[in-house]
């Protein structure tokens, strides 16, 4: 086991950790807290997967911007904690249950490795997954050549340029719907 | 190679967060478990982008927009609810119950 593999189980052994703390809190600000703590360690995740910009973008905007959202309406609702209601335990009992069948399924997934998925895609006996799913490679050189954000940047204005500029809309629609639904008179 | 781990670790997030949304009742908890749901899925996209291309990443990007005009207008709601019943407890909207 390589070095990377061992921080990048610290990083997992971490968001999980803090995932369950967050479900688990009664108090909504620790909760908060512990979901800032999750996206810190999906941030440090994302840069051993090499999406150093996704990393950034995920400080910045989940950690920063989304959750101080989130402080900010429980301090101005001003919540008192809520005691624990030890008779909805049938709640807790089925809805565990019902995540961890859900996490059983979902888990089958590790085993997936480009390797067996290029087995099943082409007609070749033991195929290289290089060659059969080329967009890697080709990602990795215009990383190389233009670095991180440009590769991002390049595909985002070209290919998926009607779909950033209707994500514009969605903004815009967005706001005008905060502002009607917070606004007490308008 | 990271791949299969992320996936597993994604999968564990993905269950935590839809526990949450089952069993608490508290609106802005349920929501920030929303939230979550929504972190697994972009490490799900992070991690198959190494083997797929840069589409995986930009679609991150998308999925943190609709999240953040999600957070804007559910939180809304939100507030607009608490006016209304002055408490935010998912057992107090029954109003729809006959």
């Amino acid at each position: 086991m390589d070095v990377v593999q061992i921080v990048f189980w610290c990083f997992a052994g971490w968001a999980i950790l803090s995932a369950l703390l967050c479900v688990t809190r009664a108090n909504p600000i620790s909760s908060a807290l512990w979901l800032v703590s999750t996206m810190f360690s999906l941030a440090g995740i994302f840069i051993l997967l090499h999406a150093e910009f996704i990393a950034a973008i995920q400080v910045l905007v989940y950690a920063g911007a989304v959750m101080v959202l989130f402080l900010f309406v429980i301090m101005l609702l001003n919540l008192e904690e809520t005691p624990r209601d030890w008779n909805r335990w049938m709640f807790w009992l089925a809805g565990a249950g019902l995540s961890i069948l859900l996490a059983a399924q979902l888990v089958a997934l590790r085993g997936y490795s480009p390797q067996r998925l290029a087995n099943e895609f082409s007609s070749m006996p033991s195929p290289d997954p290089g060659l059969v799913f080329p967009e890697g490679a080709v990602a990795r050189q215009a990383v190389e050549a233009r670095g991180v954000v440009g590769a991002l940047a390049e595909p985002l204005f070209q290919g998926y340029l009607i779909p950033f500029e209707i994500t514009s809309i969605l903004l815009l629609a967005a706001v005008i719907g905060a502002v009607v639904l917070s606004k007490k008179r308008l | 190679m990271l791949l299969g781990p992320s996936l597993a670790v994604s999968a564990i997030l993905f269950a935590i967060g839809v526990a949450g949304v089952l069993i608490r009742r508290n609106a802005i908890v349920v929501f920030m478990c929303v939230e979550l749901m929504l972190n697994a899925v972009n490490l799900t996209f992070v991690a198959l982008s190494e083997v797929h291309g840069m589409g995986g990443q930009i679609m991150v990007f998308f999925v943190m927009t609709v999240a953040a005009a999600e957070a804007a207008v559910g939180l809304a709601i939100i507030l607009a609810i608490f006016r209304h019943t002055q408490s935010v407890d998912l057992k107090s909207l029954n109003l729809l119950k006959g």
